[in-house]
Parts: C-alpha cells; structure tokens; sequence
C-alpha cells in the first residue's frame, strides 16, 4: 500500500492504495463516493465516468496513479450547496431517468460537453454519450433534456 | 379511436415527476454493490467457463487457502444441495453449461478471492453435450438431465386446440408453411447482480441487500440453503439498476451463497458479478424455433392455423414452462382464427439457461407470425396491411383461447398508425427501388395478455398508514426495478386516498413488511399489483371522512351546513375534507390525522386483491385466459446499404392502447426504451455460443445500441373504457418491445426483397443471407 492524495470535488484526499488499483475503485472503495457505477470494467458501458480536468473519463480504466495532480470531479460535487445544476434538474424535468444506474456518467459526459459547447446539436449530444450505455431510456429522454440544460445554461427562459 | 387526453382524473392519468428522480440524479441512490458492512468479506465463483458439460473429479484447492487472505474455499463437497423447489445449483460437480459454478472463495478482499482463483486446480472428465434444439432431440442424444431422457422438457408441453383445424385447412384456398428461429438475447442491464449479506449472530436472522427484482422470490433460495424459516431471512430490495426478467433466480442463487459463506465464517459477505460473469450465469431470452402453417381462402380469411413452437431451455429451468403457457396462449398472433392448432415445448441443451426477459416469449413469436402474414398476403397478392384488417381481432372476437375479446381498439390502432407514417403508399414505392440504398418499411400488431392470467393468482396487497402529519407510507410487495413502479404506485395511492401526491412515499419493498405480493413481471405491476393499492387508499380515505366526523369536524354549524355531517356527504381530495355543498369550509387532513392519533383512531388500512379467476381447459387450453389485453401496432422506417448490409434504423412509430394511462412520461419512456432494445434485438444482439461457449462475453462483444444508433421515434397512446385493471390500466412495458423486431424485418423485406427468417440481422445476413459463424 501506497499514500496517495486526490482532488476530488475541490477536497483534498489521503488514503492508503494499492498501486493498480483504478480511479473507480479508490473512488468506491477507498473515498465512499459510490456515484460512479461499475458496469463493465473495460470501458464500455460508461457508468462509471467521470471528470478529470473536465473532460469525460472512464475511472474503471485509469489507474489511481493517473489521476493524481488532475481535478476530479464526480457525481457527488455537481450539486453547489444542495442545489441542483442544471442538468439534474433537465434530468428529472424530461423523465430521462429510469432505473438511473447510468446516469451519473449521463451527466457528467453531459457536462464535459456542455462546458466546451454551450449550444450542441441534437447530434453532437448523441455523439459525446455515445460511451454511455442506457437499457432502459431508449436515450430519447436523455438527448431531450441535455438540449434543455443548454438552453438553461444559455440563460433563456424554460420554466423547469 | 381514442388518443390519450379523454378522461378525467385528479393524479392518475398526468405525468407527474419521477419520485425517484433527485436521489439519482445527485448519486445518492444506493445500489446493491454499493452497500458496506464494517468487517465485510468477499466471495468470488470459479467455473471451468471453457468447457459445457463435464464431471468434476477433482479440486486442489491447497495453493489458494495458504495465499494470505484466503478465508476459505468451498466445493460441491462442502457447500449445501438445493432441498426445495428450484432445478439448480449452487455449487455443482456436474457441470451442464459454462455458467455452472464449481467453488467458492471466500477472502479479505475481492482481488484477493480473484487471485486464489488462479491457484485452485481442477481435474474433471469432458462429457458428451448438446447444444442446438434440433440436435437434442435427435435418438441418442446426450440426456443433459437423467429425469429427461429424450431432453423434452415435459413439464412445458402445452397444446392447444381450437375449432377443427382438419376441417378448416380443407376449406382453404391455399396453404403456406414457414420456420423461423430466433436467438440467444442478454438482459444486458448496466448494473451487475449485487448482494451483500450480514448475519444477526444474537437471532439468527440473515439480511440480504440485493439487486433483486423479486424479493420474496430471492428470499425462497436464502431460506432452503439455510434451511431456516421465511421469517428469519430479511431481503431489502436496493435501487435495481435494470432488470428486465434477469435479476431472479441469477440472484437468488447469489444471495443463497453469500448467505451460506456469511453464516459459516461468521462476517457480512459481498458478492457482485462481473460482467462476465453476468453474462455467463445469468439467464437469457429464449430461442425459438417456430413453424407455422396456415390455411387461407382467397379472400384473405385465414381459416385454420398450426403451430409448433419448440424453446431452447439451456441447461437448467424454472421458467419454460410458465412462459411456454404464455406463448401457448399467443399462438396465432393478434388474429381471430376458428380453428388453430398449436404444440409447444421446450428443450434441454448445455446452453446457458433460458429464462424471463422482456416479452416473455412474445418477441421471438412475433418476429415469426407477423413475417408470416406478410409471407401469406404475398402469396395471395394481397396487401399485408389489407390481410391484417381482414383476420385481426376486433370487439367480438375470440382469441386463440377460444375467449371473447371487448374494448378492442386495434383495428383503429392499425389504420391510425398507417394514415400517420404513410404506410401503404411507401410500402408500394420500396417495392420498385434500384440503386445501393434502399428503403424499406414494415409493420407489426401484437395483443398481449396483461399480467398473470391463469398462469398464477394474480393477487398483491397493499399496506398504507397515515402518520399525524397527513403524510402517507405506502408498503408493497410489488417493486421497483427502474420502470417507475414506485412514482404510479405514489399517483394512485393519492388518486384514492385523495392526498396529494407528494404526501405519499414509496420507500422500497421489504420482505420484512409485507406479504409475498407474486413477482414483479408480467407487465402486472400497474394493471394488478396496484388494485389493493387503490383498494387501501379507497378504504383509509373513508376511515378519515369517518375521524373527521367522529372528532366533531362536520357537526352542525360548521361551514354554515345546519346538520350533522356523516361520511358518506363528505369527500376528501388533495388533503382537504370537505361537504360539497358547503364546499367553502375544507378542513386540511392534518388537522383531522392530529387529533386522531392522541385519540387512539386508527390510521392505515391493508388490503388483498384477487382478480376473477382465469380458468382453462388444460388439454386444449380454451378458456379465459387474461382479463384483458393490450393492443400494439409498430411501424419502422429504414435504409440498407445493399453493398454492405448495412441498416440504419430511420423512423418507429409505436401505438399502443393502454387502457388508461396512469403516467403517460413514463409510459413514453418504456416505449422508447423498448423500440431501442427491441432494435437491439432485431439487429445486433446475439449472445455467440459455438459449443456451449459463450463467445460474446462483455459488452464490447455483445452490442447494445448506443445513442447514436436510435431511430426518430414517435409514440401514439390510445385509451379505452376496459376496466379489468386499476383505473382501466392495462399493460405497456412488455407491449413496448414485442413488435419491434417483427416489424423491422418486414421493413428489411420491403427494401430488400430478402426474407429474415432467423434473427438478429446483421450485416452478413442482410447481405448474403444467412450468418457466418
């Protein structure tokens, strides 16, 4: 075992680690943020993603090692003292829930998108969670309310 | 025709927001794998996973137990033997397909158990194995089970007669006969099986957090391999990342052997699937093999029909025969035929087992039946949608149970969903297309049983209290598996008890807190389970008019009435207790449920619902077999690059009647849902087994459709005055998916001229015909 620090949600951690273990693992096993989901382990399904340094990445597949010194940011630290960010709440406006164990990683490809480009096509939306698995949506909901969440970024009027 | 928008209620029929919405978008929900004991160990299964049929001779397991760590290792010696009612094992030494575990590691941590894996040594003896149902029922073939000789699984033969199909084919102009055979299909549900258990040492009481789709089900596995009473095994159903069918006896057998391991050594256990060994061990759609013969007059009335419907089982099975009565009762499609024929039947192979998946047998028949009836009408030269209007059910009908059939809108559903997409104009122009890509589109109409029927008693209660504060628990036995079963149970248990919606919650099911409900399938939750839901809350908002009175609330003078109010003048509606005629004075709930607790009233009511009976003649299955059905038509729109088989899914439109809908966001979001894994299952979903080994054994082998492969959907929801179910529900979840794949490859026909007799069709097949592995 290893002493490790990570910035995860702007809070500094230290925990001890095994060297091969992956960000999901430390994330899950060793700091109790259980937001990022395991699914596949290989990097397919998605539920696991996260944000480092804002871009959408699978956790399941970088090791703790790789993270260290970059911004981490999870499901957990979306919300800015108990309110929603505007994802959530598109998420929950549009129904884009069902049995939400992809939508952690949902919405955080979402945002990793969204930081970048304020106004995507519903195309450039289906592309960048297009590593985002979801059984039971059908995805339809989901493209829905990212294209509302950029609309509330943007600052206009949608009554959510 | 009635679209959704004619009826009149105060919570039901709206889409309110999901109830459980905040907890997953913030993280919060918790999983099964998400649960931590302090003190908690891991288990992790061995299988040969590379051999389908073979005996165990021996176990070396000396290596694994001195790795620091190792807790323990358990074999088929020394692990206990199903007593009761399943046909399956925990740990066997007989191995019949490749999810068959052989031991169990129990370790400090899970790479420590996956690490001791490695070290275990296994002699065993290859045994003979069949694996395609053609093959398995051929003279001599490898009995996959001693009870079932000749591998018919006899307990799922159900034949069904109706009318004098003899007479009926005499009487024909033409007779055409077709097969069809249809695929292994996974669940593929993002969340792994997941269960954690934990043992009360002080009362022996075994607690399981799993990832079960039915509770009381999974509760059944933990109590034989215990051998301890139902009362002392506690099951807390956690969030259910997906299921679809998958999460019953895969987690029973599960939360059995982390039960087991946890009561041996005495620490709480976690055990979670890979997704390797999800796919491995858990159950799959099955695949049919169907024939279809029908007998049909020149003006396109079909007057006798045959079936042979033969499921692949795999190796082990609770499920055939329940499903096979099911397709035994589907047998002709959505078709009023006098005179049908049908035998169905299951088969054993060492193949993964086959159980419950999303349909229930329906999408396999329908991908055969409704490609048949477009095989009939082109033999007859006749439109396909013209012969479906010709044969379908309408009010009058009967259906191949030989019942009668009211309150049917799918003739309506059909012209409506045609007129929409342009159906018949666009079918006659694909038909003369040239050039590379080619259009196609294509049709497919579904009646589907709603819940149970005469497969079981389709009874569930419901227990519902109200605290002093007007807020309401409401405690089921049926759960939530991510269809949004809690958020409709919220809608109707307010509709009832007149509260509003966000009084009420839904925490979870329990088997602790209430009775064995019946199992979470069926698309049963809305249309039955709900009824003693309703039930209860009708009952406790009387009981409260009834307080409000007793505590003086309508005595007379108070809102200016002159007399003493009884209940039965009172309504109560959105947490307000009111006369109607003096509608201005409403007394807030609170200040009723306030008074009547410190006065000792009581404040929760429980109740049991049974439907009417369904009752069936057993030889020729005739009889009422559902209360009612649901009616579907989907329509696909797609191209095929003829140059590589390539399909782009374009355009679904999916109608549906559902009676009422009690929530129409969620019951879009199961169509959508449903018309996306449907297209999964038309088009790339196949798990690969050459010889009993799985060849698709992760998510990147074994496709799902992303977001950049979904089509334009549109969906239609039709309602009717048919109340066998709660508030004239009927069922949609199962509804959702059944046409999808029919109706795809009667598109894929249309551009291509290239029937698609054995699914899924991939580029190879769309291409050359036929798959080439």
């Amino acid at each position: 075992m290893e002493r490790y620090s990570l910035c995860v949600n702007e809070r500094e951690y230290e925990f001890l680690a095994n060297a091969n273990e992956t960000l999901l693992f430390v994330l899950r096993e060793r700091l109790d943020l259980t937001g990022a989901k395991c699914g596949c382990l290989t990097g397919d399904c998605g539920a696991c993603t996260v944000l480092i340094d804002g871009e959408a990445k699978k956790a399941c597949l970088i090791q703790i090692r790789n993270a260290v010194g970059h911004k981490i940011t999870t499901i957990e630290g979306l919300s800015e003292n108990g309110t929603l960010h505007p994802i959530q709440k598109a998420f929950i406006y549009c129904g884009a829930i069902q049995c939400g164990f992809c939508t952690p990683g949902m919405i955080l490809s979402a945002k990793a998108l969204l930081d970048k480009n304020l106004s995507p096509t519903e195309s450039e939306i289906r592309d960048a969670i297009s590593g985002n698995l979801c059984r039971c949506t059908g995805y339809e909901r989901i493209v829905e309310a990212i294209l509302l969440s950029s609309k509330m970024l943007r600052g206009e009027d949608c009554d959510v | 025709m009635a679209l959704y928008g004619q009826k009149q209620f105060h919570i039901v029929n709206h889409s309110v927001p999901r109830e459980d919405g905040f907890d997953k978008v913030t993280g919060r929900a918790t999983y099964a794998a998400d649960i931590k004991y302090p003190n908690m160990i891991y288990a992790a299964m061995l299988r040969l996973v590379g051999v389908a049929s073979a005996k165990v001779t021996k176990i070396d397991t000396s290596k694994a137990l001195k790795l620091a760590g190792v807790l323990a290792v358990f074999t088929a010696d020394s692990f206990p033997k199903m007593k009761s009612w399943a046909r399956y094992f925990y740990i066997t030494d007989t191995v019949r397909y490749v999810g068959d575990v052989i031991a169990i590691i129990a370790a400090e941590t899970y790479a420590i158990a996956e690490e001791a894996k490695k070290l275990i040594h296994v002699t065993y003896e290859e045994l003979p194995a069949v694996f395609d149902i053609r093959e398995a029922m051929k003279e001599g073939a490898h009995p996959v089970h001693e009870e079932y000789p000749d591998n018919i699984f006899t307990d799922s033969i159900y034949t069904l007669r109706k009318g004098d199909t003899e007479k009926g084919f005499e009487q024909a102009d033409l007779i055409i006969e077709r097969t069809y055979e249809t695929q292994y299909a996974e669940h593929a549900y993002i969340e792994p099986e997941a269960v954690v258990a934990s043992e009360d040492s002080s009362n022996g009481e075994m607690t399981i957090h799993a990832s079960a789709q039915n509770p009381f089900f999974t509760r059944r596995y933990v109590a034989d391999i215990l051998q301890i009473p139902l009362n002392r095994v506690h099951i807390i159903q956690e969030t259910l990342g997906g299921s679809f069918g998958g999460k019953e006896e895969g987690v029973g057998l599960l939360a059995a052997r982390a039960a087991f391991v946890c009561h041996v050594l005495h620490r709480p256990v976690k055990m979670v699937y890979t997704r390797e060994e999800s796919i491995l061990e858990s159950s799959k759609r099955h695949p049919f093999l169907l024939t279809y013969r029908a007998g049909v007059k020149k003006d396109g009335r079909i007057v006798a029909w045959e079936a042979t419907q033969i499921g692949n089982s795999g190796a082990y099975n609770n499920q055939t025969q329940f499903l096979n009565w099911r397709a035994c009762a589907h047998c002709a499609g959505a078709y009023d035929i006098p005179n049908i024929k049908s035998k169905t039947f299951g088969v054993f192979t060492n193949n993964v087992h086959s159980g419950a998946f999303r349909g229930y047998s329906s999408p396999q028949l329908l991908f055969a039946q409704e490609q048949f009836i477009e095989e009939i009408a082109e033999e007859l030269g006749m439109e396909p949608l013209k012969l479906r209007l010709i044969n379908c059910l309408r009010d009058g009908s009967t259906v191949a149970t030989g019942a009668k059939v009211s309150e049917v809108l799918l003739p309506d559903i059909i012209e409506y969903t045609a007129k929409q997409t342009d159906y018949t104009k666009k079918y006659e122009q694909n038909k003369t297309q040239s050039g590379r890509i080619r259009k196609g589109i294509g049709m497919a109409i579904s009646h589907r049983g709603c819940g149970y029927g005469a497969e079981s008693p389709d009874a569930a209660g419901a227990f519902l209290i109200v605290n002093e504060d007007a807020s309401v628990l409401l405690h089921s036995g049926i759960a939530e598996n991510g269809q949004g079963l809690k958020t409709v149970y919220c809608q109707i248990a307010a509709e009832a008890l007149g509260v509003p919606y966000e009084n009420i919650r839904f925490f979870g099911t329990d088997t602790h807190r209430i009775p064995d409900c019946g199992m979470t399938v069926a698309s049963r939750g809305t249309v039955m389970g709900s009824q003693a839901v309703k039930k209860a809350g009708e009952k406790l908002n009387l009981i409260l008019r009834e307080h409000a009175c007793t505590l003086g609330f309508f005595d007379s003078g108070k809102g200016g009435a002159p007399n003493d109010r009884i209940a039965q003048d009172l309504v109560l509606r959105e947490g307000h207790i009111f006369d109607p005629s003096y509608h201005e004075y409403q007394v807030p709930l609170a200040d009723v449920t306030n008074i009547a607790l410190w006065k000792g009233l009581n404040m929760a009511a429980y109740e049991w619902h049974v439907p009417d009976p369904c009752i069936q003649e057993h030889d020729t299955q005739q009889g009422r077999a559902f209360p009612t059905y649901s009616y579907t038509c989907v329509v696909a729109e797609l191209e095929v690059d003829t140059g590589t088989g390539e399909v782009t899914l374009k355009n679904v439109h999916s109608s549906h009647d559902v009676g009422t809908a009690i929530n129409p966001a969620l019951i879009k979001g199961q169509i959508y849902g449903g018309i996306v894994m449907g297209w999964g299952y038309a088009s790339m979903e196949e798990v690969v087994l050459k010889n009993g080994i799985v060849g698709s054994r992760n998510l990147d082998e074994y496709l799902i459709p992303t977001a950049m492969d979904m089509p334009n959907m549109k969906v239609s929801i039709f309602e009717c005055d048919d109340n066998s179910g709660t508030y004239g529900a009927k069922s949609v979840g199962e509804p959702a998916i059944e046409c999808v794949a029919a109706a795809i490859a009667n598109a894929l026909y249309n551009a291509t001229g290239r029937r698609i007799r054995c699914n899924p069709a991939g580029l190879e097949n769309v291409l050359i015909g036929r798959k080439l592995w």
